[in-house]
């Protein structure tokens, strides 16, 4: 469990990114954090590995409070992902998975061949694993960028709108892939990402961030779009735009739904 | 210290100063290398240069020419030429010229490369026609690195021409030759101090003209940036230049 | 080729004592040009001040500093360590920039990767920096290298024996041939270092081996740089 306590995050350039910001982040579960740029969404998420460190307040992980910890040793026990992969371009594939665990003083052995199962585990075909980074296609690199985030079998994955660069098929295609991952390990992954179908279909529990991390709200995708908290919430999941309002039109026998202006987007079956 | 005095001694000395001999004549042969070589390199340089920015063809091999020469040593070759011409301006002239041309060339070239591809394409649907696109927008915006270029020229050719006056080709250079072979350290020193303070002169004004010259809308971005570079020219003082002197 | 025949023996003598010269400042001035690098980059201060004050040295012509030099070392006049120091500081002043953008080209983004999974600040710059900026080092090298060999030449005028030695020599005995071998002979020197650069980098940086056009880049950046227009 991850727990923001009154965070407040002002930059030396006067800028505040995150204003009293409190959330609990459950176990085992996705959070995604939504918001648009400027929102402070990747300043709370890197404020958990303190790769930035809190004005005020504070954060604590199973109870313990992360100031307490030494930076670089609690970063080699949570999984990064981010935009662009961040690979390291002169260590081979099998190398680039195998990092954190050799910072942890695993054997070189060891920890090759665990990274070996871990390319299987995010699909990657070991034939990869002595590539350079850059021989490889951007999905690719995300997939192993994913791998090596596992690599110490952290408990906490932190994923930095991991998809952000790659094309739509692929983006779709690493989105199940994250979905069956994470149903498999039931890791407590923290999601970042500016586009709300991404968040509906990753999170357990969504939080929807306005500028300045300010909360607009938190729930479940499903209780989000049944209830949206106030205009600013039902207009970014799009609830007033008409695409999230369906209705069922009968046709032939069969029940289609359409939204709003009657264009289907499916059929309804018992 | 005391050769310092001595060496500044020398300079001060009236005897040393005017007249043919005087170091002030010398100065100005020294200059005289310095501005003619450039000049005669930057007519040979400047176009072949902008033809390679311009078209992108055979930059490969400026860019080899230009660390290939690197290496060349120029007292070996204004020797070589003074073996061949005979003593006098001719060889080492021509020896500052090879000298010159690289930078400059660089410089040309560099400065149309520098030129945004995205500049280049709108000022050509806008209707400019190639040779406006050149004299127009590619002239202009490569400026910066062409003076760059031709600093380098000077610097590097000023320094050098120190050697001329060991073919007996005149400069300041004479002095230092003369003061190494009569066991003159007041004179040697004496010398380099002039030589120095001339390339020092000559580099404090050229970051100035650099900096007057440089469209004001380049300027602009650059002083910002730091860490995140543009392919943009800078005009920073301090340049390291090409040796050979 | 009759010249340089009879004569062997003293142009291998001459060949050695000019790799003698030349090495020392071009290994000194790689390893002092890193720190020196890094701090530029650093504080915009410290850039302005490091990258001013060693262009103003490169600006001194090297035979006036060869000249100046047992002034402020205190060596003999006929010392070889004026030479090296000399070019010891050309070396510094035209590598540290190099440096300095080699550093600098390092993706931010690796640079937050490799914090966040849990390297220290110093394990960082040796494993993932220093490395990263390998090509561009290596470029900026081999500029460096050319350069230093080309310039101990100079040496010989104040009697610090190098390949230069040929030139001073060939011109007072009025023997083109001589100084012919004293021009190729420096060539062939800077040719010799310029491969085992290029072979170092093979084996020191196996990942880039693959990638042509940024070792590319990085070589017409070094030249460009060294040219004085970048």
């Amino acid at each position: 469990m991850i727990e923001f306590r009154s965070v407040t995050k002002q930059f030396p350039d006067g800028t505040v990114a995150v204003k009293s910001f409190d959330l609990v982040i459950p176990p085992r579960k996705t959070t995604v954090l939504v918001g648009s740029s400027g929102c402070g969404k990747t300043t709370l998420l890197r404020m958990i590995n303190r790769m930035i460190d809190p004005t005020s307040g504070s954060i604590l992980i199973d109870g313990e409070d992360t100031s307490t910890l030494a930076p670089v040793k609690l970063r080699r026990r949570i999984g990064y992902v981010m935009q662009n992969s961040g690979l390291l371009p002169h260590r081979k594939v099998i190398d680039n998975v195998a990092t954190v665990p050799i910072l942890n003083g695993v054997p070189k052995k060891e920890a090759r061949a665990h990274a070996l199962d871990l390319l299987d585990t995010v699909g990657l075909d070991r034939s990869l694993a002595d590539k350079y980074p850059r021989q490889l296609s951007g999905g690719q690199q995300q997939r192993v960028g994913v791998a090596r985030g596992l690599a110490a079998d952290p408990n906490i994955l932190l994923m930095d709108e991991p998809f952000g660069a790659v094309d739509p098929i692929v983006r779709a295609e690493l989105q199940q892939e994250t979905i069956r991952l994470q149903d498999g390990l039931g890791k407590t992954v923290v999601f970042v990402t500016h586009d709300i179908d991404e968040a509906f279909l990753l999170g357990h529990q969504v939080v929807i961030l306005q500028k300045g991390g300010h909360i607009a709200q938190v729930g479940t995708p499903a209780e989000i779009l049944a209830n949206p908290a106030d205009d600013f919430v039902a207009s970014f999941v799009g609830a007033d735009k008409g695409k999230r309002v369906l209705r069922i039109e009968r046709v032939d026998g069969q029940d289609v739904v359409v939204d709003e202006n009657g264009t289907p987007t499916g059929v309804l079956r018992p | 210290m005391n050769f310092v005095v001595e060496g500044f001694g020398w300079i001060f000395d009236p005897a040393n100063i005017g007249g043919p001999q005087g170091w002030i004549a010398r100065l100005l042969e020294q200059l005289s290398y310095t501005f003619g070589a450039v000049a005669i390199g930057a007519v040979i340089a400047i176009p072949l240069g902008y033809l390679v920015g311009h078209t992108g063809r055979g930059r490969d091999i400026a860019v080899s020419l230009s660390g290939g020469l690197r290496a060349l040593p120029s007292l070996g070759v204004l020797i070589l030429i003074g073996l061949g011409l005979g003593i006098g301006f001719k060889a080492p002239l021509i020896t500052f010229v090879i000298l010159a041309i690289p930078p400059i060339l660089a410089g040309a070239y560099s400065g149309f490369e520098a030129v945004d591809r995205k500049t280049i394409d709108a000022a050509r649907a806008v209707g400019m026609t190639e040779w406006q696109v050149i004299t127009q927008v590619e002239v202009p915006l490569g400026l910066p690195l062409l003076i760059g270029g031709i600093r380098s020229g000077v610097l590097q050719v000023v320094a050098t021409a120190t050697l001329a006056g060991y073919i007996s080709g005149g400069a300041l250079g004479v002095f230092i030759f003369e003061g190494t072979s009569t066991r003159n350290y007041a004179e040697t020193l004496g010398a380099s101090i002039l030589v120095t303070a001339l390339a020092l002169a000559l580099e404090g004004i050229f970051a100035l003209v650099q900096r007057l010259v440089v469209p004001r809308g380049v300027v602009a971005k650059e002083a910002t940036d730091l860490r995140p570079r543009s392919s943009r020219p800078q005009p920073v003082m301090g340049i390291p230049i090409h040796e050979g002197k | 080729m009759k010249w340089v025949g009879s004569n062997l023996d003293l142009v291998w003598e001459l060949i050695v004592a000019h790799v003698g010269l030349s090495v020392p400042p071009i290994i000194i001035g790689f390893l002092l040009s890193i720190p020196l690098g890094w701090v530029a980059n650093r504080f915009r201060i410290s850039r302005g001040v490091i990258l001013l004050v060693l262009g103003l040295l490169y600006t001194i012509p090297s035979l006036p500093l060869f000249i100046f030099m047992p002034l402020i070392l205190g060596t003999n006049q006929l010392s070889s360590a004026n030479v090296v120091v000399g070019l010891t500081i050309y070396a510094i002043a035209l590598m540290v920039r190099s440096s300095a953008d080699g550093l600098a080209s390092v993706d931010d983004d690796i640079l937050q990767a490799a914090s966040a999974m849990g390297y220290s600040a110093w394990q960082r710059f040796w494993r993932v920096e220093l490395p990263l900026s390998g090509p561009v080092l290596l470029a900026g090298l081999r500029v460096v290298s050319a350069s230093t060999v080309s310039l101990a030449t100079i040496g010989s005028v104040i009697g610090v024996t190098s390949l230069g030695y040929l030139f001073i020599n060939g011109f007072q005995r009025n023997i083109p041939a001589e100084v012919i071998t004293g021009i190729v002979a420096t060539l062939l020197v800077a040719v010799v270092f310029d491969l085992l650069l290029v072979l170092l980098g093979r084996v020191l940086l196996p990942w880039n081996a693959r990638d042509r056009t940024s070792s590319r880049q990085a070589r017409r950046q070094a030249v460009l740089l060294a040219e004085g227009v970048s």
